[in-house]
C-alpha cells in the first residue's frame, strides 16, 4: 500500500449536502483557500442524495419565523433539542434553497413566482439531479475532490486534530491529509441493526447502506464529544420499497387508515393529538394498530384522482424510484390499492433526529480543529437537506476564521504507519472474521438488546446491559477482521465503525432512564416521560486509554 | 435481482478509464469485466438507487425489484437530457409507461 500526501488548509469530508455547500462557502469568501474534498464514492450520486430528493421540508413560509420553525421542532422533540443551533439553521434556510435553485434546482412556484406551499414548512422540487447540480458547483470552483476515498480516522496528536487518513479503494493507497482546519460532514449510521429486508434485498433500506456512521466513529475513537445518540430515528415508510410516505400524506393528503379502513389516528389516538399528532405518534399509533389487531396499516391513495396519481409517481421517480416498480410489477396503481406503511430498523441520524457531535453555534466541536456540519452534527433535528446546507456554510464561515494565524502541523511518521499496518493488516489476513459475519453479528445484538424491530423498538435495561457485554465482546474481535480485495476492506472498515457507533449508542439508549421520544427511545422500564430529572442533554465521550465510555449531562440550552 | 445488465446492448464504455455505472455507483457495486463489459459484484449490496440505469447512455442497465420484495417482474430504465430526465417502466405484462419529468432550470 502506497502513501499519498497531501497539504491543505480546509479538509472537507463528506461531500454530500453540508460539504458541497462548506467547499461553496469557503470559495465565495476566500477563493484562494486551498480545499481537499474526500469522498467515499463520486461526488456526483453519492450518499442520502443519490437517489434524488422530491421535497424541501425545512422552509420557512411567508407566516412563519425562524423563531416559530424553533418552536415546531421543540414540540415534535418533547423539549430537548439544541434551540440556540435549529435557530441559527432556521435563520438561513431560505436564503440557502435560493441558492440552491440558483444553481439549477426546479423548484414549484405559484404565478406570483414565489414557491408553492407544499405543507406548512415544505416545498415541492424536481430534484432527481440535485447531487449532479451540487456536484457540479463545487466543481467549479478551486476546491480538489477525492472521489473515491473513505476516510479511516482523523490525524490526532492528543491535543488537536491535524487533518485524516482516508484509503483510495481504486488505487490502494492509503491518503495523508494535513489540514488546518477539517469539518466532518459524513452522514449518518445506517446497518446498526438488522434490516426490515434481509438476503437478497438486504439494502433496500430508507438510509443509504454506504453510510456507516463513520465521521461519529471517527470523533468517538478521538475522544470527541458526542450528543443525544439515544434519539434514534425510524421513518414509517412505504413497506419493503421505504418510499416517504410524506409524499403521499402530505404531498397529496391522504390518510393513515387501518385494515377495517378507519383513520386509525383520527379515531383511536385523539389523545395524542389524532391526525394532527407529533411525527414520532404516526409510527407509534401504527405499531399500536398492529399489536391490536387492525394491521396492517395503509396510506388511502384509493380516492386520488388521475392527475394525483400521475404527480404521485413523477414525486416519487425523483426520490424513490422503487416504489413505481412495484406498482408495476403488482400492476397495481395507488388507486387500485392503498399504499401499506410500516416502520424501518432504527437509524442514527442528525438530520432527522440529534445524534452527532457536540458542537457550538459555530459549529466547533469539543476537539480543536474539528469542525462538524449536517449529519454529523448532533442537536438539530429536522434540519434535513436545507439545514445541512446552512451548518455546512456556518462550519466553513468558522474554520475560515480559524486559521487565520496557524499552519499545519507535521505529523509523526509512527502515527501514518500505524495507520497503514492497520489497512494493509486487513488486507493481508488470510483467517480471521469476514465483514459478513461481523455485520451480521452486530445487527443481531443490536436488533434483539437494543430494541430493534424483533422487538418493536422497546428497550430495556436487562437488555441493554447484555448489548453492551456482547458488544463489548465483538469489539474485541475487530482486530481479526479480514478483506479480500479494496472493496471488502471498505465494508471490513464500515463495520468497525459501525460497532464504534452501536457501544455509544447503547450506553445512550441505557443512560436516559424516562421514555422521552415514542419508539425511537421507549424504555420498558421507565415507561413515562420524566421532565423533573431528564429535560436535559445526554452526552459522551469515549475514553481512550480504559476503551470505556463515560456519560455526561448537559442542562438544556 | 436489483439491476439487471444487458451484456448485448452494454457496450464497456470503451475509451473511458472506467464505465460510467462503475464511476458513478454510490456503493461502488458496478465493474468493467475482462471482456469490457458492466457487472455488479453483489446483486444482494444493491441500493436499487438506479443511479446507474440513469447514467448509461445506451440504456444497457435495468432497474428491477429483488424477487424477495415482489415475484411478479417489472422494470425500469432511464434517459437523461440536459434538463429532463426520461423514465420508462414495463409492467409484468409488458406494458409500457413514460414519464418526461423536467430535472434542472
Amino acid at each position: 500500500m502506497d502513501i499519498k500526501y497531501i497539504e491543505t488548509d480546509i479538509l472537507i469530508i463528506g461531500g454530500g449536502a453540508a460539504g458541497c455547500f462548506a467547499a461553496l462557502q469557503v470559495y465565495k469568501k476566500s477563493p484562494r483557500c486551498k480545499v481537499v474534498v474526500m469522498e467515499k464514492a463520486h461526488i456526483e450520486r453519492s450518499g442520502c442524495l443519490a437517489m434524488g430528493l422530491n421535497a424541501i421540508n425545512a422552509y420557512i413560509h411567508p407566516e412563519q419565523t425562524p423563531e416559530s420553525y424553533v418552536d415546531f421542532v421543540d414540540r415534535e422533540f418533547e423539549g430537548v433539542i439544541r434551540k440556540d443551533l435549529v435557530l441559527t439553521i432556521a435563520k438561513r434556510l431560505n436564503e440557502v434553497v435560493k441558492e440552491v435553485e440558483a444553481l439549477g434546482l426546479p423548484i414549484e412556484k405559484n404565478d406570483d413566482g414565489t414557491y408553492k406551499k407544499r405543507g406548512s414548512r415544505s416545498v415541492r422540487i424536481f430534484g432527481e439531479r440535485l447531487k449532479p447540480i451540487l456536484a457540479e458547483a463545487v466543481m467549479k470552483t478551486t476546491a480538489k475532490v477525492l472521489n473515491r476515498v473513505v476516510a479511516t480516522n482523523f490525524i490526532y496528536d492528543g491535543k488537536k486534530v491535524c487533518g485524516a487518513f482516508g484509503y483510495g479503494v481504486r488505487d490502494n493507497c492509503l491518503y495523508v491529509i494535513r489540514a488546518k482546519a477539517v469539518i466532518v460532514s459524513t452522514g449518518g449510521a445506517s446497518g446498526i441493526y438488522k434490516p426490515i429486508n434481509t438476503g437478497g434485498a438486504r439494502h433496500l433500506m430508507w438510509y443509504c447502506p454506504w453510510n456507516a456512521g463513520t465521521g461519529y466513529a471517527m470523533g468517538i475513537r478521538i475522544g470527541a464529544e458526542m450528543t443525544s445518540f439515544e434519539n434514534r430515528f425510524i421513518p414509517l415508510r412505504v413497506k419493503d420499497v421505504n418510499a416517504p410516505t410524506g409524499t403521499i400524506a402530505v404531498g397529496v393528503y391522504s390518510k393513515q387508515v387501518n385494515a377495517l379502513g378507519e383513520d386509525y389516528l383520527g379515531c383511536h389516538y385523539q389523545h395524542l393529538g389524532g391526525r394532527k399528532c407529533l411525527t414520532q405518534y404516526r409510527l407509534f399509533a401504527t405499531l399500536e394498530e398492529m399489536k391490536a389487531c387492525r394491521g396492517p396499516c395503509y396510506l388511502d391513495t384509493t380516492n386520488l384522482n388521475d392527475e394525483e396519481e400521475k404527480q404521485l409517481k413523477e414525486d416519487y421517480l425523483n426520490m424513490n424510484p422503487q416504489i413505481v416498480l412495484l406498482w408495476a410489477s403488482n400492476g397495481m396503481g395507488p388507486r387500485k390499492k392503498p399504499v401499506e406503511i410500516r416502520g424501518t430498523e432504527p437509524y442514527v441520524v442528525g438530520g432527522h433526529c440529534q445524534a452527532g457531535y457536540w458542537v457550538d453555534t459555530e459549529r466547533r466541536t469539543t476537539i480543536p480543529g474539528l469542525y462538524a456540519a449536517g449529519e454529523s452534527a448532533g442537536g438539530a433535528p429536522k434540519k434535513y437537506v436545507s439545514g445541512c446546507w446552512v451548518e455546512g456554510a456556518i462550519a466553513a464561515s468558522t474554520a475560515l476564521n480559524d486559521i487565520d494565524d496557524t499552519s499545519t502541523t507535521d505529523i509523526d511518521g509512527a502515527i501514518i504507519e500505524k495507520e497503514k499496518s492497520r489497512l494493509s493488516g486487513i488486507l493481508n489476513r488470510t483467517i480471521g472474521i469476514t465483514p459478513l459475519d461481523a455485520r451480521e453479528r452486530l445487527q443481531k445484538i443490536m436488533d434483539e438488546y437494543a430494541g430493534g424491530i424483533s422487538f418493536n423498538y422497546m428497550l430495556h435495561e436487562n437488555r441493554l446491559l447484555e448489548a453492551r457485554q456482547l458488544l463489548q465482546c465483538l469489539h474485541k474481535h475487530t482486530n481479526e477482521v479480514m478483506a479480500v480485495d479494496n472493496y471488502n476492506l471498505v465494508e471490513a472498515l464500515e463495520c468497525i465503525d459501525r460497532i464504534d457507533v452501536a457501544r455509544t449508542l447503547v450506553e445512550h439508549l441505557m443512560y436516559r432512564k424516562e421514555t422521552r421520544w415514542a419508539c425511537y427511545q421507549t424504555r420498558w422500564d421507565y415507561p413515562q416521560k420524566d421532565d423533573e430529572h431528564w429535560l436535559k442533554y445526554v452526552n459522551s465521550v469515549y475514553d481512550i486509554e480504559t476503551n470505556e465510555i463515560k456519560m455526561i449531562e448537559r442542562p438544556l440550552q | 435481482m436489483s439491476i439487471f445488465i444487458d451484456k448485448t446492448i452494454c457496450n464497456g464504455c470503451k475509451g473511458l478509464p472506467e464505465a460510467r455505472c462503475e464511476r458513478i455507483c454510490p456503493g461502488n457495486l458496478c465493474y468493467r469485466n475482462k471482456n469490457m463489459k458492466a457487472e455488479i459484484r453483489d446483486q444482494s449490496a444493491c441500493w436499487t438507487c438506479a443511479c446507474c440505469v440513469k447514467e448509461c447512455p445506451v440504456q444497457a442497465i435495468e432497474l428491477r425489484l429483488p424477487f424477495q420484495i415482489c415475484s411478479n417482474s417489472a422494470s425500469l430504465k432511464a434517459r437523461l437530457t440536459k434538463d429532463k430526465t426520461i423514465w420508462s417502466i414495463w409492467n409484468s405484462q409488458g406494458e409500457k409507461e413514460e414519464f418526461i419529468i423536467k430535472a434542472r432550470n
